[in-house]
């Protein structure tokens, strides 16, 4: 029984994980955008406006739900859930340091995948449910550039699967530092299973996979509905675009999604590319850093370090770049990102059979 | 398209910078200078927005915010309730029984103001009332902050008699008309029977 126990806890721990980190993550969001702008973002609530965002949340709650008399009244009620449970559930097989995972799914990163897909149809059901032109046509842009730029993601991911040979995101991470069982090679030739550090990463063994990061990085943003890509929501155009008409816990809902979204498709690309949790610092002779800088602890440390610097860039990233329009959105999906990535994917074939 | 790629990335790595620049540079506080001074446009660099509640930039000796009146100084004229482009201003005269005063450039004033009412929520703030008064009584302020809970409270009332005193008032006018209408009655009657 007690086994049951763990699962809550863990379950339970990674919500409240969710939920701090989305805080966080739009007083950090706040910051930065004022910041880039010349201004000095929230500053009245707590010391430099610490708790504003929990100023914030306690104002969503006790607001009124309000359902528009329109509404489909069962889709528009779920969605919010169903948005979030789906970038929840993908939390579960995110590996955070050796021997720390939630779940050791061999098929990690096929389930996050498909899990991650669901929020679409979450983001679809709130836009029909709301029964709102803007709300409507957000959800239709959103499930044509989600569905769209998971092709590309799809493919930057494949090339590193064929690099590493598994889908259990836990191997993955493993192989990328001193712990891997085969022997990481630096560029494909230089052998760096005892060295370690920023050189076993997987960007570093095959370096085509800086372009895969790359293609993975802006797919990403697309598939979290994140400036340059924020055509679903597109204040100027669309209101809100799908969550116009949500109000109190169930707007905080979406909100809490997009957040923690933000960080998962960043921990995704940190797990396959840039060596999860594993050390950047490598050993070097009798400065054994890199042996010294590996464990548990050290392993959150790091994998939480190397996010949320992917979320910072994502941040840095909204606040600078205008929005696409839909058809250049398309265009750099299907002729520029979808073919660079087959072509990442051709490469890691290659390069498999040649110099692994 | 390989150009496009190439100037797309270029163009956004030179926005990144630029950001990214910004992201570090901006944390002086700004200080506060009049726009005549002559470091007006280059102390904006390098500084953070101006923290309204906190920093307020000086305001210019003519500039035209809310409107106050000085009601001692009223002679209740109405010139500029008539002038006044969006009728904001909203006066009630009493005529006095007398003389009540002077005001303070020696004008005589006859009249009380049982209402004078001023609509901010209207006021346009042209400053038309000001140039009309004879006496320089309503003047505009550097008041330009004022937030409400009700649209009633934008409308500023001046006038410092209560309902009482202005009924008083008028009955005393009434009285004294009705008296000298008497006189009038009187006198002619004197001169009929003179006749």
């Amino acid at each position: 029984m007690s086994f049951y126990v763990t699962y809550f806890f863990i379950a339970i721990g990674l919500f409240g994980f969710s939920a701090l980190f989305a805080l966080f993550g739009v007083y950090a969001e706040r910051k930065v955008s004022a910041f880039i702008q010349d201004r000095l973002g929230p500053t009245e609530t707590g010391k430099f406006g610490s708790l504003q965002t929990i100023a914030d949340i306690l104002k969503m709650l006790q607001k009124e739900l309000i359902i528009p008399a329109a509404a489909d009244k069962l889709l528009f009620m779920m969605a919010p859930a169903i948005i979030f449970i789906a970038v929840y559930l993908g939390f579960a097989v995110l590996p955070w340091g050796p021997g720390l995972a939630p779940s050791r799914l061999n098929l990690g990163l096929y389930y996050l995948f498909a899990v991650l897909s669901i929020e679409t149809l979450g983001i679809l059901m709130a836009g029909w449910g709301s029964n709102n032109k803007y709300s409507i046509l957000g959800a239709m842009r959103s499930a044509a550039q989600i569905i769209s730029y998971e092709i590309p993601a799809g493919f930057a991911l494949i090339s590193v699967v064929m690099i590493a040979q598994s889908l259990n995101l836990q191997t993955i991470a493993m192989q990328q530092g001193i712990l891997s069982a085969e022997k990481p090679a630096f560029a494909g030739f230089w052998d760096v299973s005892q060295i370690g550090g920023i050189f076993a990463w997987n960007i570093f063994r095959a370096p085509h996979l800086i372009i895969a990061f790359i293609i993975y990085f802006i797919a990403s943003l697309a598939e979290s509905n994140r400036a340059p890509f924020d055509i679903p929501e597109a204040e100027s155009e669309l209101v809100a675009g799908f969550h116009t008409e949500y109000t109190g816990l169930r707007f905080a809902l979406v909100f809490l999604a997009e957040y923690s979204m933000m960080f998962l498709v960043s921990m995704i690309a940190v797990v396959l590319f840039l060596g999860a949790w594993n050390t950047p610092l490598p050993n070097m002779g009798v400065v054994q850093l890199a042996t010294w800088t590996t464990g548990a602890g050290w392993g959150i440390l790091w994998i939480v370090i190397k996010t949320l610097a992917l979320v910072g860039v994502q941040m840095w990233i909204r606040w600078t770049l205008p929005r696409f329009r839909v058809d250049q959105l398309m265009n750099f999906c299907w002729k520029v990102l979808t073919p660079a990535a087959f072509v990442c994917m051709l490469v890691s074939g290659i390069w498999r059979i040649c110099l692994m | 398209m390989g150009n496009s790629i190439l100037s797309g990335l270029s163009t956004a790595f030179k926005g990144m910078s630029l950001t990214w620049k910004h992201f570090f540079s901006s944390h002086k506080q700004r200080t506060i200078l009049p726009a005549s001074n002559d470091n007006y446009f280059k102390h904006l660099e390098g500084t953070n927005t101006i923290q309204y509640p906190h920093q307020q930039l000086p305001i210019p000796e003519v500039g035209r915010y809310q409107l106050d009146v000085e009601m001692d100084d009223c002679i209740v004229c109405d010139l500029c309730a008539k002038i006044c482009p969006v009728a904001c201003i909203d006066i009630e005269s009493i005529k006095a029984t007398e003389a009540i005063g002077q005001t303070s450039d020696g004008t005589t004033k006859r009249l009380y103001a049982a209402k004078f009412d001023i609509d901010m929520a209207k006021c346009m703030y042209c400053g038309l009332c000001t140039i009309v008064c004879p006496t320089e009584c309503i003047t505009m302020t550097n008041q330009y902050d004022r937030s409400v809970v009700k649209l009633e409270e934008l409308t500023y009332q001046f006038s410092d008699m209560t309902p009482e005193m202005a009924a008083q008032k008028r009955r005393e006018f009434e009285q004294q008309q009705a008296e000298r209408q008497a006189a009038k009655l009187a006198a002619m009657q004197k001169k009929e029977e003179g006749q």
